[in-house]
């Protein structure tokens, strides 16, 4: 069904003008489509008659991209700004653990507690902002101290309020109906492949993911701020001599990452009913190898929110391909971190190809 | 842009301007004036105080003493933004594009042009690149793609554009940090041309070269700097040619360099011959 899509799409590319495919060449996420399309191919081959290819195999891959993708996509506009976070891992722990302590051990409203965790992860972001300007020592060092006191705090501060790590019962808080619609709800469709009637639950989190992606894509090369962001990664100095306000956007992009961390910790709090102090260990690197493959460059001032897209596609059809294959799913951060080194090969050749076609 | 272009009153002047950092004098009582659309080529050693003179003009430095006037009036600048806002322009040797951005975006970068309000307020692409490509025809450089890279530019083209930037957003005084040294014979040619046009608009140019084959064919007036003090500001009647070329290529101590060297071998004279002849493009 979707298999003719993809051959349906391969016959327009062909048709392209030449131009308009050069133009085509030139952009950022052109590797990491390719990539998801072959990725799709090869678990279609190998795991297509074992589900991956039905609507619940979609719907499962989807959702498992939709959380890493709506961190991707925020980590690529601040990667595209020359910095990184490696907080966001430790951020999505604490903002998860914030929302579960004060609606449930406090038995807060949902709704309040959801904007405390929101505001603290603005407030945090904005600290690592100012301090990656003021001390201008690297992001990665910055972040790195933020990624181990945020968990820390976490882990302490938990076991300090409730004696434990873990907090459930969420879903019985004030307004978490609410709340859950908002954040957590779905779209059920009857699988038509199915014999059975199975239906294919596709989370909200898909939806949330995309808006958000369109949303950066049309900042990032339609507006003033985008032009800036190109610019503070592509030479600092040279945009702040043009006038461009490198501070200030620099502390908006990490705010935005620290957002997103508080987006899918809400999302996995809700839809789980609870909390843990270690929620979103190692995502940092999940979202920034999803930025790589989508075609951001790691020194920054090069890349696209789409291309983000695409990256946390292909990692969560890998992450979820693999169970359907049946092969053991130790494997996948094999597949995973050869995947990283391939896509960034792949788009180095891309582009200094695409930047020699004149 | 506002003030009026009385072509009496200098475009910019600077009187008995000092530099100091710490004990280093870096420039010392230095004096120049410059009328709008004149082009004044500013020679000079290494260390003679050329980058100084132009970070304190584009307001990098403040100076210690002396007047730095624009349009007749005092200015102080703190950033080189501000000096931006005053119409002085500096186009540096490493340019300060980025090559990785499209030209339009380039150009833009920090003044977009916009459409709609508010939050649907958007960077006008289509109209940036129109701007770009009529910019840089006036300017009689054809670019193929306004959306293409800079970094897929030939170095005389990225002078040009980073030069049709400030002409376009308002420069009255345009100081150029040898934008032709790194350039060969037909590209230093697009730029000198470009140069010849933002002087016929009107606006003053302050062209830094090491180059004495670039800046006599250009410049109205020359002022050397050594040492960090200025020789003296020359008009192209008061200096003739090899004068000018004798002033820059090191004077007197290349020829007594040159004497000495001719006694020797005659595959080391090749050799140093060579040396000699790329200090000299160096200088």
């Amino acid at each position: 069904m979707s298999g003719q899509a993809i051959d349906k799409g391969k016959g327009d590319e062909r048709l392209l003008r030449e131009s308009f495919l050069k133009r085509w060449l030139r952009r950022p996420e052109l590797g990491a489509v390719g990539g998801a399309v072959l990725v799709w191919i090869f678990f279609a081959v190998v795991a297509g008659n074992r589900g991956f290819l039905s609507l619940r195999g979609a719907a499962n891959y989807l959702e498992v991209a939709s959380e890493l993708g709506i961190l991707a996509v925020a980590v690529a506009l601040l990667m595209i700004g020359g910095e990184f976070d490696l907080s966001v891992g430790s951020m999505i722990g604490a903002t998860g653990m914030i929302t579960a302590i004060l609606s449930v051990h406090y038995g807060w409203n949902i709704w309040a507690a959801i904007l405390v965790s929101l505001f603290f992860a603005l407030i945090v972001g904005a600290i690592n902002g100012i301090l990656v300007i003021r001390t201008k020592l690297p992001s990665f060092i910055i972040t790195l101290g933020s990624l181990f006191v945020i968990r820390g705090a976490t882990i302490g501060l938990t076991r300090l309020i409730t004696g434990r790590t873990q907090i459930g019962g969420v879903k019985g808080a004030l307004g978490y109906d609410s709340a859950s619609a908002l954040f957590t709800s779905g779209v059920q469709i009857v699988d038509p492949a199915s014999q059975r009637g199975l239906s294919a639950d596709f989370p909200i989190s898909i939806f949330w993911w995309l808006l958000i992606a369109a949303v950066a894509t049309y900042v990032l090369l339609r507006t003033r701020p985008g032009n800036w962001i190109f610019g503070i990664g592509g030479d600092e100095d040279a945009a702040r001599n043009v006038g461009v306000p490198v501070d200030r956007m620099k502390i908006i992009l990490f705010m935005l990452t620290a957002a997103a961390a508080w987006l899918v910790a809400t999302t996995q709090v809700l839809a789980t009913g609870g909390a843990d102090t270690l929620r979103g260990e190692q995502r940092e690197f999940y979202a920034i190898i999803a930025v790589v493959i989508g075609g951001t460059l790691l020194t920054g001032g090069y890349g696209s929110a789409i291309g983000a897209v695409f990256g946390a596609l292909i990692v969560g059809m890998v992450q979820q391909g693999i169970v359907f294959t049946g092969i053991d799913s130790d494997w996948f951060m094999v597949f995973l971190g050869a995947m990283l080194i391939v896509a960034v090969l792949v788009n180095n050749y891309i582009r200094k190809h695409a930047a020699e076609a004149k | 842009m506002t003030m009026n272009h009385n072509s009496n009153t200098p475009a910019l002047e600077v009187r008995e301007i000092s530099k100091y950092f710490g004990s280093v004098i870096a420039l010392s009582g230095v004096s120049m004036r410059l009328l709008p659309g004149e082009v004044m080529c500013l020679l000079g050693d290494n260390g003679a105080g050329k980058s100084t003179l132009i970070k304190t003009l584009s307001g990098v430095h403040k100076p210690d003493e002396g007047e730095y006037l624009v349009d007749g009036r005092p200015v102080s600048f703190d950033s080189p933004r501000e000096a931006l806002d005053h119409g002085i322009a500096t186009v540096y040797q490493d340019l300060a594009m980025i090559p990785l951005m499209s030209v339009t975006r380039n150009f833009f970068l920090g003044s977009e042009p916009t459409a709609g309000r508010s939050i649907f307020k958007r960077f006008n692409v289509q109209r940036a690149r129109e701007i770009v490509r009529e910019e840089l025809s006036k300017m009689g450089i054809d670019i193929r793609d306004p959306d293409q890279p800079v970094g897929t530019l030939s170095g005389g083209e990225r002078q040009s554009v980073a030069i049709a930037r400030a002409v376009y957003f308002g420069a009255k005084v345009l100081i150029l940090d040898e934008p032709t040294s790194a350039l060969g014979v037909k590209q230093a040619g697009v730029v000198l041309r470009y140069i010849a046009q933002a002087r016929a608009r009107g606006i003053a140019v302050i062209f830094i070269t090491h180059n004495p084959h670039h800046a006599y064919p250009i410049g109205d007036k020359f002022t050397i700097l050594k040492r960090g003090r200025t020789l003296g500001t020359f008009t192209k009647r008061e200096l003739p040619r090899e004068k000018m070329i004798h002033l820059m290529s090191g004077g007197d101590e290349l020829e007594r360099l040159e004497h000495e060297l001719r006694g020797f071998h005659d595959q080391q004279a090749d050799i140093l011959a060579d040396a000699i002849h790329e200090e000299e493009e160096l200088y």
